[in-house]
């Protein structure tokens, strides 16, 4: 914790970093002074150092160890090298679950929650008041209800004996979880995270001058005309930082573990759950390590290219 | 014509599509005797009785808070300090250590790190103090502090930077000392910011089940998120009264605070999206 502030931070101030005390007297008033801002910064930096940087660090190492949750390998982890990861590279449950999860954040995510959310965005923008506020908290509550619970209103819905699905399809006795496993946990992805993607493209879009759009309208464009000449060009920066969000997070996501758990099969087996099985169900740390090494690495280029993206933007 | 009918139906079909999983939740709770389907229930309200009866249940929500209330201290405390300190004092290598934050906070999640996660605690706990350990409300808070942190301090960091330090300074014009001008004048300013913080927290924390389902074993520690998969998975028929009035007591705090939310402040991004 901080040490509490005393009668002498002014000078503490000024002694330290004479060089920019100039630019310290505009902004550091209170006189907090760099020794105790480090102290404020401190308690926050020690969490985060133990229990996220940390254990990114750590997976390098466990993933070059052949450790397991028991057994000898648990007591006296051998050091293999570079063993685990030649082998998740030959592995094909590895690629299975690339597979799995390239479909999982095409469909749901950037098709899916994009299209879709750009769309209620797009439509919504003229609809009567109460009609938009309606639609959009239902869209939301699907956002902000908690997991486990929306995990099980879709197994309630999709059941096999019951379920509104094959209520409303007119198909009794379907497996939805069992003969579509996929297609199931996308159409529920896409039912969970749409709401960002609305949220993010109505804001986007207030940002397109009316004037545009009427002049549009005027000269005679269709609606598409009018999106991909008018609306696109303005909000283009919008779709590019909303597909790489949701791309982040759809490719991290542990939900479909809460509906399928991977099966039936493997199926399902996105990349956050074939993780969570190869290390926790079956104990295998050190050739998960080597997987979270492969997780790590794609969110570092996904999250690189955001920044990127980002500071591109600012300055042009 | 045909244009604006087939508008609404298909908005009508998208309205449908996001309303017809959540009417199980209102139904079910309610219904004498609850199935997989969706129908009107035959009203009743003994079905809040089996949730007393259970032995996990409200132990679980318990948990919950707990949960959800240490980890905002945790997260309100320290993202505050930081941020203020972040934004006020040039902190050698302040700029590569918010880079760093950043990165971190998007890149090591709790699906990436969960085996490290699981290891550290473990070993923590063995090492130093159960407390710290597998099995402990107390590790499970500073685990999901550490994750949220990042997050928090730069939406807290837009806040205070959004203040004009000549508040403070007049403070200290007249003498006030800097904790007072801290006290008085800088945590006034930045309670909305404060509360924005607890709130995104709060539910964070109340929804996360991946984090509670890998440090927490003993089945009287579990939160709620982690119970509600519990009851729906166990061997035999999930007992669908239970659930169902689970489900919804566990999301009410949610939804309530969703309300709160969106009537205070106005749940959605304001202008130019900060870029």
């Amino acid at each position: 914790m901080p040490s509490p502030p005393d009668e002498r931070p002014v000078e503490t101030a000024d002694r330290v970093a004479p060089s920019e005390s100039g630019r310290r007297a505009t902004t550091d008033v209170v006189g907090l002074g760099t020794a105790r801002a480090v102290w404020f910064v401190a308690p926050a930096m020690l969490l985060i150092g133990i229990f996220l940087l940390f254990p990114a660090l750590w997976t390098l190492y466990i993933g070059s160890t052949n450790f397991e949750r028991t057994g000898p390998n648990h007591v006296n982890p051998e050091y293999t090298g570079i063993d685990n990861y030649t082998s998740v590279l030959s592995d094909p449950s590895f690629y299975n679950s690339l597979w799995v999860t390239l479909l999982f954040v095409v469909f749901s995510a950037v098709i899916g929650q994009n299209g879709l959310g750009f769309w209620l965005a797009w439509s919504l923008r003229r609809v009567d008041r109460r009609v938009r506020r309606t639609v959009e908290a239902l869209v939301l509550l699907a956002w902000i209800l908690p997991s486990s619970v929306v995990a099980f209103l879709w197994i309630a819905m999709l059941d096999r004996h019951g379920g509104t699905v094959n209520m409303l399809l007119d198909t009794p006795g379907a497996a939805w979880l069992v003969d579509y496993p996929l297609a199931s946990i996308i159409i529920f992805n896409i039912w969970r995270g749409t709401a960002f993607s609305m949220m993010l493209y109505s804001a986007a879009l207030s940002s397109v001058p009316p004037s545009h759009l009427e002049t549009a309208q005027l000269a005679g464009a269709t609606g598409a005309q009018t999106l991909r000449d008018v609306v696109f060009p303005h909000i283009r920066g919008h779709v590019l930082t909303n597909t790489l969000l949701i791309t982040l997070w759809t490719f991290n996501d542990f939900g479909p573990f809460l509906i399928t758990a991977g099966g039936p099969g493997d199926q399902t087996e996105v990349a956050a759950v074939y993780l969570y099985n190869t290390a926790i169900r079956d104990g295998d740390l050190g050739y998960s390590g080597a997987i979270s090494l492969m997780i790590l690495l794609a969110n570092v280029v996904m999250a690189l290219t955001y920044r990127r993206m980002l500071r591109k933007r600012s300055a042009t | 014509m045909a244009g604006r009918i087939g508008f609404y139906s298909v908005t009508c079909l998208i309205a449908a599509f996001f309303a017809i999983p959540l009417l199980w939740l209102i139904s079910a709770p309610f219904d004498a005797s609850p199935t997989y389907a969706v129908e009107f229930p035959e009203v009743t309200l003994a079905n809040f009785a089996t949730i007393l009866a259970n032995p996990y249940a409200l132990p679980s929500l318990l948990n919950s808070v707990i949960l959800a209330i240490g980890t905002a201290a945790f997260v309100v405390i320290g993202a505050a300090l930081a941020a203020y300190a972040l934004s006020r004092v040039r902190i050698p290598g302040r700029d590569a250590l918010l880079y760093l934050l950043l990165l971190l906070s998007s890149v090591v999640t709790g699906t990436a790190a969960m085996v490290p996660l699981f290891l550290l605690v473990s070993e923590i706990g063995a090492a130093i103090h159960p407390v710290l350990g597998i099995d402990s409300h107390f590790a499970v808070m500073l685990v999901m502090s550490s994750g949220l942190l990042p997050a928090a301090i730069f939406m807290l960091k837009d806040f205070v930077d959004g203040i004009p330090p000549s508040y403070e300074e007049s403070a200290r014009v007249f003498g006030a000392s800097p904790f007072r001008v801290l006290k008085d004048i800088v945590v006034p300013l930045i309670t909305p910011g404060l509360a924005t913080i607890t709130v995104w927290t709060v539910v964070n924390v109340w929804g996360n089940f991946l984090v509670p389902f890998i440090l927490l074993r003993d089945a009287d520690k579990q939160p709620a998120a982690v119970l509600m998969r519990t009851l729906y998975t166990e061997a035999g028929q999930p007992n669908l009264a239970l659930l169902a009035t689970f489900s919804l007591l566990y999301s009410l705090p949610v939804v309530l605070m969703y309300l709160f939310v969106s009537k205070r402040y106005g749940f959605r991004f304001h202008g130019g999206i900060k870029s």
